[in-house]
């Protein structure tokens, strides 16, 4: 039989325990120790006292809110578009069986690659140099269009890039799932509407889109977070100096201010993580309940 | 008669002609984006063979090489320590996986098979890690590794790396459906529990460990801000940090086809990696993998 209270049990647990405690659960309540010290110094590791000024200081930082509003941009253009267009993606993957596997391949590609370096790639596709004015900028021209800096000219230029390459990015996850929970939804359905003469874009209103809800809703709430912890893309696009070119996002500026030029204030870094969380954690929340109203569990 | 049946063979030619236009629509949508998820690959790859003069003698760039060269690479190895990023790459990878493979391992296995006081809670408090954002824990970690002296050290890499308590999670509901009957066989042959483990849950369960490994692969692979915050010396960057420094002060001037070969090298080991193991790359991440 299976012996009652094995006390080994706590042996095969331990390693996960000790990383756990130290590495995460730690960390945790630190970060909130951190975010209300005030004037720490990161040689001497004292402060001068406690109170709110971190929050105070981070909501009145320029970089800040640039960061705040940079970010907002990309969650609002990239979380709809990229989740609408995998959508139609994954209807026209399902609605073919040549090639299927081909397109399914070649669409989850970007999921597998360094983001550093393809965004490498995208920048020489869309940036602007003395010798040439780079592809995107060729085929604008052939249109008829004039050239336009999309690295380090124009904010909204920049913008563009930065949505466009996030969204390539992040397909694939969603091509991936929308495509199996498609391919999931019982044909019986279908086949009963099919008896009853129905139109096939109220069969998509009635059938497919209900039955398929709860993975939109979780891309929609995972999207969410995702685009709001953005960063690692501007980096790839623009450098590591976001502040300079105007396209930092939140995120960055946790890690500007734990490390690099203008870092070394953990304090600081620790209130705008906090801020960012409580962000994320209220638009979260919003989801959850409009969800429970539109999503279709089975 | 005639009318209706002609009728009929009209309407079905017209269904037939809808389904062929429809079809048409639908492969060239899917093979435009497909183009565009390829022509970066495409991009980087043709730049790579291309020399620097002749990248920057074009004003229009061909879409063509005509005298591919193999120069960017050898550069890529030269110029830059492109060699030195992927060994620390690699090396961080391989034990960081396998350290993670080894400490999930055993507790999945305490979680789904032994008895023990407060297994349930200890599983909750479990659970509820995995909503803790890393950019949360990051700042700390960066504390506690900088004073613990190891900057620019492997063990500084690797040790905050390593947990992920999602795939305890995944691991454990795998565990479960191994049938206890296995189990008390095992333990009437006098078997000890972690050779059962090795010896018969680990076989059984291969699948999702040989998942979970290649997702941590592809995670330590392409990591990004934790290298970056933790090693300032050349000496410990991993390609994403190596190619950031490429492209801010790598070859003196804007090479671009040398750093396009950089970034063909840094990217072929996981698109090897995927085109091998598709099938449970996108399995494993459509049960468990998050992302965008």
């Amino acid at each position: 039989m299976l012996e009652k209270n094995n006390p080994k049990a706590w042996l095969y647990l331990l390693p996960a325990l000790i990383f756990m405690i130290v590495f995460m659960v730690y960390p945790i309540i630190d970060v909130f120790v951190y975010s209300v010290e005030e004037g720490y110094n990161f040689v001497s590791q004292r402060s001068s006292g406690f109170g709110l000024y971190n929050f105070s200081y981070v909501l009145h930082d320029t970089y800040f809110l640039q960061a705040v509003k940079n970010t907002f941009i990309m969650v609002i253009i990239t979380v709809p578009i990229s989740t609408g267009f995998a959508l139609l993606i994954a209807l026209a993957l399902n609605s073919i069986t040549k090639l299927r596997e081909l397109f399914q391949t070649v669409y989850f590609l970007p999921y597998v690659t360094n983001t550093l370096a393809v965004g490498l790639v995208f920048m020489v596709l869309f940036k602007k140099t003395a010798y040439s004015d780079g592809l995107v900028n060729l085929l604008i021209n052939f249109f008829g269009g004039e050239s336009v800096d999309f690295i380090d000219g124009p904010y909204w230029a920049k913008m563009f890039v930065m949505c466009f390459y996030i969204i390539w990015i992040v397909l694939p996850f969603k091509v991936l799932l929308l495509t199996s929970a498609l391919a999931s939804v019982n044909k019986m359905y279908y086949n009963a509407a099919k008896v009853d003469g129905t139109g096939s874009f109220r069969i998509f209103m009635k059938i497919t889109l209900p039955m398929i809800s709860p993975t939109i809703f979780y891309l929609v709430i995972t999207g969410f977070i995702g685009a709001f912890k953005e960063y690692s893309d501007a980096v790839a696009l623009f450098g590591t100096d976001l502040n300079a070119a105007g396209m930092n996002t939140i995120v960055g500026y946790v890690y500007d201010m734990l490390y690099g030029d203008s870092g070394g204030y953990p304090s600081f870094a620790s209130a705008a993580a906090i801020i960012l969380f409580t962000i994320v954690l209220t638009i979260t929340c919003i989801n959850l309940l409009v969800s429970k109203k539109h999503v279709y569990y089975t | 008669m005639m009318d209706n049946k002609e009728k009929i063979i009209q309407a079905e030619k017209k269904d037939k002609k809808k389904k062929i236009i429809k079809n048409v629509l639908i492969y060239s949508f899917l093979a435009a984006w497909g183009l565009m998820v390829l022509f970066p690959f495409y991009w980087m790859v043709l730049t790579s063979f291309k020399s620097y003069a002749s990248y920057n003698g074009e004003k229009i760039p061909r879409f063509y090489v005509t005298d591919p060269t193999f120069s960017n690479f050898t550069n890529a190895f030269s110029q830059v320590p492109l060699g030195r990023y992927l060994l620390n790459t690699f090396i961080f990878t391989v034990v960081t996986t396998a350290v993670m493979v080894i400490v999930v391992t055993l507790a999945a296995f305490a979680f789904s098979r032994l008895e023990f006081k407060g297994r349930n809670l200890l599983f909750t408090v479990f659970l509820s890690m995995m909503m803790i954002p890393s950019e949360l824990i990051v700042i700390t970690n960066f504390v506690t590794i900088t004073n613990a002296d190891m900057r620019n050290t492997f063990q500084g890499l690797i040790l905050p790396s390593v947990m992920s308590v999602f795939y305890v999670y995944l691991l454990r509901e795998n565990f479960s459906q191994v049938p206890d009957q296995l189990y008390y066989a095992a333990k009437v042959d006098g078997t000890s529990d972690l050779k059962y483990l090795f010896r018969v849950m680990l076989p059984i369960c291969r699948p999702t460990v040989v998942t979970i490994i290649i997702l941590k692969v592809i995670e330590c692979w392409n990591s990004y801000v934790w290298p970056r915050l933790i090693t300032d010396d050349k000496n410990f960057y991993l390609v994403s940090n190596g190619i950031q420094e490429i492209r801010q002060n790598g070859f003196g001037r804007e090479n671009i086809p040398a750093m396009m070969a950089a970034v063909v090298v840094i990217s072929l080991p996981l698109i090897i990696l995927f085109l091998v193991f598709r099938r449970q790359i996108m399995a494993g991440v459509s049960r468990g993998g998050t992302k965008g």
